[in-house]
């Protein structure tokens, strides 16, 4: 099965990107990514500029600055897995360097074809 | 003929519906393992009674069960590979009652899953593992049975979408996840012992049927020393439910029972699984309320009671898992065990925290203590502290008496 890893992160608390304590960061995240390219469940992974270059769009072309709600953790970056189920999912979140100041949500990735797929055989025929 | 297929049904109901679900689960998931289940009994109280009961019921539910299974995924087209998958599969020997295999481990597990809620856990457990009808889990915890069936189809769903395995956590997963799968269990029992609402004092259904399934677990785990005490703690509580209620169904505090009541085949029989729980030498949070429970059972008489040791047994328990009601109840313990000052040692920084501002056993314990030191003063303005939080009016005439008593 294919999960988006997100990766949540309490501004106030997380390292700036390209500070020292983020930089002394960066070989965990090199060796976590390397783990998960290693046993074949890398599918992609980014990290995120922070909400401060965040750009919202809404209903009738309404643009506006920053995240679309007034949360405490944001989004900072993303991995896209394949895993066998969602108990190997855990697993790798659970080994994110980032988890000392923020949160994990793994979200199953929609199968389109398998939705497709899902239409009652013969539905098709009537 | 018709009684004896029912009465043959009903045991096969009872004994054998999580098995037959369970060992389906491991092939389709749990949401058309549960609903192939539930066809099964459907068809077997159908045929049965015309057919005459077969052989080795089991088998015979389990093969239905499968059948039924294969007919719902062939509806859907992007299942279809499942079902020629499960009809590919061996089918269980009818013959040998013993050669099923147990995936009820596996299934309870699942159904406790920790990215599923604790209501959905709850829900779950006891409609896949415990064979409830829907209906019996909506009244259970006072929701309406379409409301529960959404909750039901809402985490059948999230097993399903999310991939959550069918499998036993292992390794360091294991004491996480047991811990989870004892909680919904004791949340069943509580459910039952002491209803959080409703008229009635408790809804012993509820309680046989947390028994039921920590007596399931704790066979499928015999060497799991917490869940051998999570049983011993059902059965030493469930041991005093007789005394709990007078006549009229009226409350009675522990003080007050009459111990003769008191169910002592239950009360031995959680004793011995206590002791089999202690020799496994492992302590933990639910053999320690289980060896509280057991003091109560074998006092002769509330005044009588081994109130030093249950202080102390409360004061381990704070240091397993820290709570202020844990330190609440230590500290009564003390105050009847004569430590007066000790207790009040406990409760003065407990009486300073906003968050226990209503807690009604913090200020009965405040008011006890300082009739004990004599300020019948404060003692009486503890009362009215305790009088004004209580929500129950049996609970609050109760104090009343004991403010007056003074």
């Amino acid at each position: 099965m294919q999960y988006l890893l997100l990766i949540y992160t309490d501004p106030a608390k997380a390292p700036a990107m390209g500070s020292p304590e983020s930089n002394a960061q960066m070989p965990k995240w090199n060796s976590f990514t390397e783990a998960l390219r290693e046993s074949g469940a890398f599918l992609a992974g980014d990290a995120l500029h922070p909400v401060s270059a965040a750009t919202t769009v809404r209903k009738d072309g309404v643009v506006t600055d920053g995240p679309f709600a007034e949360t405490k953790e944001a989004l900072g970056g993303y991995y896209a897995i394949d895993v066998p189920d969602l108990d190997a999912a855990i697993a790798w979140a659970a080994k994110m360097p980032s988890l000392d100041y923020g949160s994990v949500e793994i979200r199953p990735v929609f199968d389109f074809a398998a939705a497709a797929a899902a239409v009652p055989q013969g539905a098709a025929a009537e | 003929m018709t009684a004896d297929a029912r009465a043959a049904l009903e045991r096969t109901f009872r004994d054998e519906w999580a098995r037959v679900l369970a060992g389906l689960a491991r092939h389709v998931g749990v949401g058309v393992a549960e609903e192939a289940t539930a066809d099964a009994f459907a068809q077997a109280a159908d045929a049965w009674p015309r057919d005459g009961v077969p052989r080795n019921p089991a088998a015979w539910l389990a093969v239905a069960a499968r059948r039924r299974a294969i007919d719902r995924l062939r509806r859907e087209r992007s299942q279809v590979a499942r079902a020629d998958a499960l009809a590919a599969l061996p089918v269980p020997a009818a013959e040998e009652p013993g050669s099923m295999p147990d995936d009820r481990l596996e299934l309870l597990f699942t159904c406790c899953h920790p990215a599923l809620s604790e209501e959905a856990q709850v829900a779950l457990t006891l409609r896949a593992v415990g064979g409830l009808e829907t209906a019996q889990v909506a009244r259970a915890f006072l929701v309406t049975e379409p409301a529960m069936a959404q909750r039901l189809v809402r985490a059948k769903h999230k097993i399903e979408a999310a991939g959550i395995p069918f499998r036993m956590p292992d390794g360091d997963e294991l004491p996480g996840r047991l811990h989870t799968v004892l909680h919904v269990l004791y949340l069943v029992f509580n459910e039952g012992y002491e209803a959080t609402a409703g008229d009635a004092l408790g809804r012993p259904d509820l309680a046989a049927e947390a028994i039921r399934l920590s007596r399931l677990l704790a066979v499928l785990m015999p060497d799991e020393p917490e869940a051998l005490g999570l049983l011993a703690l059902m059965l030493l509580t469930d041991a005093r439910a007789p005394g709990r209620t007078d006549a009229d169904g009226a409350f009675v505090g522990l003080a007050e029972q009459d111990r003769t009541r008191w169910d002592r085949a239950l009360a031995g029989e959680g004793n011995h699984v206590l002791r089999r729980a202690i020799g496994l030498r492992n302590a933990g949070p639910f053999q320690l309320q289980a060896m509280i429970a057991s003091l109560h059972v074998l006092a002769p008489s509330f005044e009588r009671t081994d109130w030093n040791q249950i202080a102390e047994l409360y004061g381990l328990l704070a240091q397993a898992q820290p709570s202020p009601v844990i330190e609440i109840n230590r500290a009564a313990a003390l105050t009847l065990a004569g430590a007066c000052g000790r207790a009040r040692q406990l409760i003065d920084p407990l009486l300073a925290d906003p968050r226990l501002r209503s807690y009604v056993p913090l200020h009965a314990t405040d008011a006890e203590l300082h009739r004990l030191a004599g300020d019948a003063g404060a003692a009486r303005e503890a009362y009215d502290r305790a009088i004004a939080a209580s929500a129950n009016a049996v609970q609050r005439s109760e104090l009343a008496r004991r403010r007056a008593a003074i």
